[in-house]
């Protein structure tokens, strides 16, 4: 296995309240290699978005990591200055957030928020940086790309507007972007066009992805590896194939049961029962053990880590051996 | 501007007896008849009315019951003190107000913007003639730095006279400028930095931070241009507050504008000063509208429609 490029070890982030400090993510590991796609998935709350608010150093207070270490290329960037940072923002670590509608200055032209991000990172003139920045208007599919440069995020429809948004985040090239439900937002018609361009830049550009999305039909087609949340912590993490066809942790299992397959119509969806607990009431041992139908006794007294578990690792003590 | 023209209108006709005001004590039934019939207050309610209105279009009030002078002349010639007073004011305001309010909003628990914050609050809930007073004591009176009242030495351009070419005027202004000032800037800088606080929390501002942007160009390019819109309106409709509000600042410090005048004409039932002087503001408040409209269209490219959407 070649060297990570990004590496998160034994996170955690913490909310402090007036009714005492919530942990959003609780010691979550994970590592992507250059150009890999990691998948994201589960239930809303789980923590995915914070964990890549984590990565690209945006979480807000009253939100802190309160420890564990982000390494990119092997070096922290965790605990980096605002003025460092902000040269690994966009240069290094692009992001794509979820509404389009939202994500883009309404006062400034697309053209000039793609000049100055590319000015910002990039060692172009002006001149330089409008004609990039039109290449890449073109390259994400906007037609009559150097007449609409000029335009205000308002004249674009909201498909038009998130390929702009992907321009703005890869124009600066950097090599791995987080995509936090890129198409959650977008009309179900345009949902599959615009996860092809992002698979198909990320492909050219030998970019990594962090790609968060309840739709585990993109994740099956666009990730490398999965890793599944639940909870604030990784239940799961392994490659697609093994974690959509085969997995290990009883809460991937219902989880991949409630997907309506492709080839055959089913009358019911064998959805999970009950709901994930409120950060504020997450049960001692096992957080998945109100749901999990293969409960046992250790499941309510010992909290379980990632474990081996064939091809991924799943937090469940149905894999601890010996 | 036509309903305060009606207004302005009926308390011309039933405020005050403006007849026997100008008679003084002692008249006889002749006389009283002449004059009525030469100020046009024998004929009916909406002949007066719309004669009213005809004159005021061509900016013909009518003659002063006090001063029995032509009210439009005695208009033109306090205007210009007003609304130098009323410019500097606004600039204070603005200049001073802004920067406070983008501070605050950017700082929010620095020790700077909480002294700005009681600032702003004491601003706010002292009345200006307070205010006034209150520097007149210790710059006018204690220190002795700067006038109390009047304009100074002005200087004639025409048929307007400015203060701002001479040291005593420019000395005058401070004080009254200041005063009227104050209660503007505190509300600027209030709704600049609620403005500003809430533009940071938007999706585009952390889209930006996502870009690396330097702090520089996320909180003085975007954050500033957009908290800036809707302070437009608000900053518009201060200035032609400050206008109005003049006429505090200007008995305080005995200022020969139009509040003044509009003051003494109260005292005397002056009413065809009074009309032309509430007509006068109006005419101010929705010039400033019309402004407001345009600046918005230049500032906020939704706006413009006609470049077709999509
Ligand atoms: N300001 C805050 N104060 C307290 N808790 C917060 C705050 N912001 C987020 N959280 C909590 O952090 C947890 C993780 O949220 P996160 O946004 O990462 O969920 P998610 O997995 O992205 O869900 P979704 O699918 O809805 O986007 C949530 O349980 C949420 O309640
Ligand atoms: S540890 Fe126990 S409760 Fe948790 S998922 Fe595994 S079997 Fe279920
Ligand atoms: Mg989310």
């Amino acid at each position: 296995m070649t060297a990570p490029l990004l590496e998160v070890r034994n996170l955690r982030v913490e909310f402090h309240t007036r009714r005492g400090t919530l942990t959003a993510l609780n010691d979550v590991s994970l590592t992507i290699a250059p150009g890999e796609v990691l998948g994201m998935v589960g239930e809303s709350g789980a923590g995915k978005s914070m964990t890549g608010a984590a990565i690209i150093g945006l979480i807000e207070p009253p939100g802190r990591i309160a420890a564990g270490q982000v390494l990119l290329d092997g070096r922290r960037i965790d605990n980096l200055r605002y003025d460092q940072m902000r040269q690994v923002r966009g240069r290094q670590i692009g992001a794509i957030f979820q509404d389009p509608l939202t994500t883009l200055n309404p006062l400034y032209t697309v053209g000039r928020q793609l000049v100055e991000t590319i000015t910002t990172h990039l060692p172009l003139n002006p001149a330089q940086a409008r004609k990039r920045a039109i290449e890449w208007l073109e390259m994400v599919g906007i037609p009559a790309a150097a007449q609409r440069i000029d335009s205000y995020p308002h004249e674009f429809s909201g498909g038009m507007r998130q390929r702009v948004v992907i321009a703005l985040a890869l124009c600066a090239e950097p090599r791995l972007i987080v995509a936090d439900e890129p198409t959650t937002a977008l009309d179900v018609s345009i949902q599959a066009q615009v996860i092809a361009l992002l698979k198909r830049l990320a492909r050219e550009k030998g970019t990594a992805m962090l790609l968060v999305t309840h739709d585990m039909g993109v994740i099956a087609e666009t990730a490398d590896r999965v890793a599944v949340m639940y909870a604030g912590r990784i239940a799961e993490i392994g490659p697609v194939r093994d974690i959509v066809k085969a997995p290990n942790h009883p809460y991937t299992a219902g989880l991949m049961a409630s997907i309506p397959p492709l080839d055959r119509r089913v009358d019911k969806l064998a959805a999970i029962e009950g709901s994930m607990p409120r950060l504020s009431a997450i049960p001692p041992g096992c957080a998945y053990n109100p749901r999990c139908p293969r409960v046992f006794d250790r499941c309510v007294r010992e909290r379980p880590d990632l474990l081996d578990a064939g091809t991924t690792r799943a937090a469940c003590w149905l894999h601890a051996h010996g | 501007m036509l309903a305060v023209s009606f207004i302005s209108f009926a308390m011309f006709t039933y405020v005050g007896d403006p007849v026997a005001i100008m008679l003084g004590q002692d008249f006889t039934e002749a006389q009283r008849a002449a004059l009525v019939a030469e100020l046009g207050l024998d004929q009916p309610f909406f002949v007066q009315f719309l004669k009213f209105i005809g004159n005021a279009v061509q900016g013909e009030f009518g003659l002063s019951y006090r001063l029995s002078r032509p009210v439009a002349e005695l208009i033109a010639e306090r205007a210009p003190a007003t609304l130098e007073l009323a410019l500097c004011a606004a600039v204070i305001a603005m200049a001073v107000g802004v920067p406070m309010g983008v501070y605050t909003g950017l700082y929010r628990h620095s020790i700077l913007s909480r002294f700005f914050l009681t600032f702003s609050l004491i601003g706010v809930s002292l009345p200006t003639f307070l205010i006034g007073i209150l520097l007149i004591l210790i710059f006018a009176v204690a220190l002795g730095w700067l006038p109390s009242f009047g304009r100074g030495d002005v200087v004639r351009l025409g048929w307007w006279t400015t203060g701002f070419l001479t040291v005593s005027g420019l000395k005058a202004l401070i004080l009254p400028a200041i005063t009227l000032g104050v209660f503007q800037l505190t509300l600027i800088m209030r709704l600049v930095r609620a403005e500003m606080m809430e533009v940071l929390r938007t999706d585009y501002i952390k889209f930006a931070r996502a870009r690396g942007l330097s702090n520089r160009a996320i909180n003085f390019g975007h954050a500033l241009k957009n908290t800036l819109v809707p302070v437009i309106t608000i900053a518009g409709l201060q200035l032609g507050a400050i206008i109005a509000f003049a006429i505090v600042t200007e008995t305080v410090f005995q200022w020969p504008g139009m509040g003044l005048l509009f003051i003494q004409s109260v005292g005397a039932a002056d009413v065809p000063v009074m009309a032309a002087y509430l007509m006068l503001i109006a005419l101010v408040f929705v010039t400033i509208n019309l402004i407001v409209d345009l600046l918005y269209y230049a500032v906020d490219p939704r706006l413009r429609i006609g470049k077709g959407a999509h």
